[in-house]
């Protein structure tokens, strides 16, 4: 359950700027310099004055001079007085330019003669939407492809966990098993994604030993266990029900989903980091077993994040492209020898000395899959 | 004794300790004396202590047991128990001894009338040996009962404190009963892991027929402190750990949040403490590969100073609404539990690998509190719900555990229980 994106959406901008340049503020979602000119900031012993208290969302310069007798600092402070930009040790007569990008909102700008206290505070307001840089057409065509490929996944989920769910009504226990794991596959493909709404992934995606006491239990890991472990529908048609409104859910809300190049890079370590921690152990099919076919669909996805953002690795970092591209084969190779008919063997017949192989391949693979995101927007 | 700093121990019971190397035990209690009968490796009178130290002794005796305030030590040996015996006489007789022979390891001298190496030649040596050449090391023996010996086999069913409840199941436990729960624990702290697994390893023996180790935990490189003056340790996380800790100087803190009292309900864990111990084996692998920004959003610190995210010192105030929501730091203030704290000296430990190409490696997490129902289970509820830091942690272990008092002079530890 990695919060993405849509838990942190207060926050990207603060991130931004707290590492400008690096790789929160790759791609297409760096902001451009706001229109108005540097705003003047007069700091004296006793006041604090602003050429404007309205800035514009983006760039924006402060221009600092220190006319009083003390040293002073100035804070850019946003909401709960979260230090969005500072400078201090700016002595009497000195002049500091302080240059921010700053999202809408509310904030404080305080100058603190004598580097004391709370200082003299003057609220500001930052209004408008950030004017985008002129993108990086690589980064924005990478972009694109993903959202594409998101969507395409989740348009392609809705039918699978349909054809579940009808199954379960029926009680073909038989075809639900068969379609179970299939039903999982895009889900498991853009997970990251999925799990940035974070209401939605406790819902449909929750294993047993991950509930509190007194939670109630939905999603496909309860039809997982009524099926596989008890071989029967009882009381699964509400479950089934829930989850088919759940990925029609996912499904409208794709189109909002953030992402940039960082990301996109992001996500694909954190498939890796799923594969590593829940598939290789058999802990996320404790029932079905199915935990190869998960396996797979998360390295699919995370080969797509790699695919998209090729070009802008070709440029920066060619070595790690040719490092992930021959990772991403012997992780390939390792799993096809589990493959059977259209699936894979169940992970129950799995033994340790193919587990640890396995283990080792993804290891090998998801070591450099975390150089992705910093490559891609460097 | 509240805070046997070492600066501080210089006391009485300090004084008692003997030089750089070992000397056999000068047991407060014999075998006769304590009439349970099971005479194995009982430390007892041995005249001629040598001149004592006062630097690596820290004072065994007083109103509080040593090892929960005392400014945290280099190792741990944490060993957990099951009494073997029905017999609560022997169980008596066994905290006696533990008690006579903890005094005696902590001053550093050696077990048992002839220690390791003046007995019969064809008898085994009382002591086993292996810290000869040690001093004390600033060792702590400090135990606990589990509320498994509340279970009716010694007559205690109706002493059992409410604070004693059994943890809750939280989500995303997965807890191996081989790692969790037991009927006594012994926490031996130590700046020297020789000495603190020599005390473990002695008492163990002591316990034979009594008591047999259900499971133990070696720690180190201290991921807290108790002590306001030390630097913040770091976790295996590259954290600093326990920036907000109570530390022994903090008798206000101590006495609200740490010590157990008469007026809690159970009069004989006055001066008490519970403690709650939770082996977290950390995914290091998959965290290492997380970006810098990703592992300060998770925790809700930065990772060079310990700042709270937007703030600029460690120290600086947490303001949790500022923070990350789903961050560790956020979900853990007290400002969210009532204002419930709990003074933490866990250890770093590595156990080997997992047989996946991982370390099994994490976090032995000890924590002391009034009440755990209060304190521990109000945050393990929030944040194995919510915490972005949780697909790093597995909790792998468990246990709770009523600390006693502290013994004094001629008395045993656990006395106020079985009296």
């Amino acid at each position: 359950m990695t919060p993405w994106s849509a838990p942190r959406r207060a926050l990207p901008a603060v991130l931004c700027l707290a590492a400008l340049g690096s790789t929160a503020c790759g791609g297409a979602s760096a902001a451009g310099a706001a229109p108005g000119g540097p705003i003047t900031v007069t700091a004296s012993d006793t006041a604090c004055e602003l050429g404007r208290t309205a800035f514009t969302a983006g760039r924006n310069t402060l221009d600092i001079t220190n006319t009083g007798s003390r040293t002073t600092e100035v804070y850019l402070y946003a909401e709960g007085d979260r230090i969005v930009t500072e400078k201090e040790n700016i002595a009497p007569g000195l002049h500091y330019e302080l240059t921010v990008d700053v999202p809408a909102g509310s904030y404080v700008v305080a100058c603190k003669p004598g580097e004391v206290g709370d200082g003299i505070r003057v609220p500001v307001t930052v209004g408008g939407a950030a004017t985008p840089v002129a993108a990086d057409p690589a980064a924005t065509e990478a972009v694109t492809a993903y959202r594409t490929y998101v969507q395409q996944q989740a348009d392609a989920l809705v039918p699978l966990v349909q054809g579940l769910a009808r199954a379960v009504k029926a009680g073909d226990v038989a075809k639900a098993k068969a379609l179970y794991a299939p039903s999982r596959v895009p889900w498991e493909a853009i997970e990251p994604v999925a799990e940035a709404f974070g209401d939605l992934d406790p819902k449909v995606d929750l294993r047993e030993a991950d509930l509190e006491p007194g939670q109630e239990w939905t999603g496909w890991h309860r039809l997982e266990k009524a099926l596989f472990a008890k071989g029967s529908t009882k009381g699964m048609v509400p479950v089934a029900t829930q989850l088919v409104a759940d990925v029609k859910d996912l499904q409208s809300r794709v189109p909002d989903a953030e992402l940039t190049v960082a990301s996109i890079g992001n996500g694909a370590k954190e498939l890796l980091d799923e594969v590593a921690t829940g598939k290789v152990t058999g802990e996320e099919e404790a029932f079905s077993h199915t935990d190869l076919v998960d396996f797979a669909a998360n390295v699919a996805g995370a080969r797509k994040a790699f695919d998209v953002l090729r070009p802008l690795v070709e440029r920066s970092d060619p070595a790690l492209a040719t490092t992930l591209q021959q990772e991403f084969r012997d992780v390939d190779h390792a799993l096809a020898k589990h493959e059977r008919g259209n699936g894979y063997v169940s992970y129950a017949k799995v033994d340790e000395a193919q587990r640890r192989e396995l283990a080792r391949v993804v290891d090998a693979l998801g070591e450099p899959l975390s150089q992705l995101a910093a490559a891609a927007t460097r | 004794m509240t805070d046997p700093t070492p600066a501080q121990q210089s006391g009485p019971d300090a004084a008692a300790g003997t030089g750089l190397s070992r000397r056999r035990a000068l047991g407060l209690l014999g075998a006769g004396a304590l009439g349970a009968g099971v005479g194995v490796g009982v430390p007892s009178l041995h005249a001629g202590a040598a001149a004592p130290t006062t630097r690596s002794t820290v004072p065994f005796h007083g109103a509080h047991q040593a090892g929960i305030t005392t400014s945290m030590q280099g190792h741990l040996h944490f060993a957990s128990f099951d009494v073997t015996t029905r017999d609560r006489a022997a169980l008596v007789g066994l905290l006696q001894r533990w008690t006579s022979a903890a005094a005696a390891l902590t001053a550093g001298r050696e077990l048992g009338v002839d220690g390791a190496l003046g007995g019969q030649p064809l008898a085994p040596p009382e002591d086993t040996g292996e810290a000869l050449g040690h001093d004390a090391s600033r060792l702590t023996l400090t135990f606990g009962f589990g509320p498994s010996l509340f279970d009716g086999r010694f007559g205690l069913a109706g002493r059992r404190p409410a604070a004693l409840a059994d943890l809750p199941a939280f989500a995303g436990d997965v807890l191996e009963p081989a790692r969790s729960g037991g009927d006594l624990c012994v926490q031996a702290c130590a700046d020297d892991p020789q000495v603190a697994v020599h005390a473990i390893r002695n008492l163990t023996r002591l316990a034979s027929g009594v008591a047999a180790i259900k499971w133990a935990q070696l720690g180190f490189g201290r991921a807290s402190s108790t002590n306001a003056r030390e630097a913040t340790p770091r976790n295996l996380f590259g954290f600093k750990d326990g920036t907000a800790n109570i530390t022994a100087d903090d008798t206000a803190a101590l006495e609200e949040h740490v010590w157990a009292s008469a007026a809690d309900g159970a009069s004989w864990m006055a001066g008490g403490s519970y403690l709650v111990a939770r082996q977290i084996r950390m995914l290091t692998e998959t965290w290492d590969r997380t970006s810098l920004t990703e592992q300060e959003q998770v925790t809700g610190r930065s990772k060079g100073e310990g700042a709270p995210l937007g703030s600029r010192r460690e120290r600086d105030a947490v303001v949790p609404a500022a923070l990350p929501p789903r961050s560790h730091v956020a979900l853990a203030h007290p400002s969210a539990h009532g204002g419930a704290r709990m003074l933490r000296r866990g250890y770093n430990f590595v156990d080997g690998a997992d047989g996946l190409g991982h370390l099994d490696a994490g976090l032995f997490f000890l924590a002391y509190q009034r009440d755990p129902r209060r304190a521990f289970v109000s945050v393990q509820r929030a944040l194995s719900r919510s915490d972005a830091m949780g697909e790093y942690l597995r909790h792998t272990g468990s246990s709770l555990w009523a600390v006693p008092p502290g013994a004094l002079p001629g008395g045993w530890v656990g006395q106020t229980l079985f009296a």
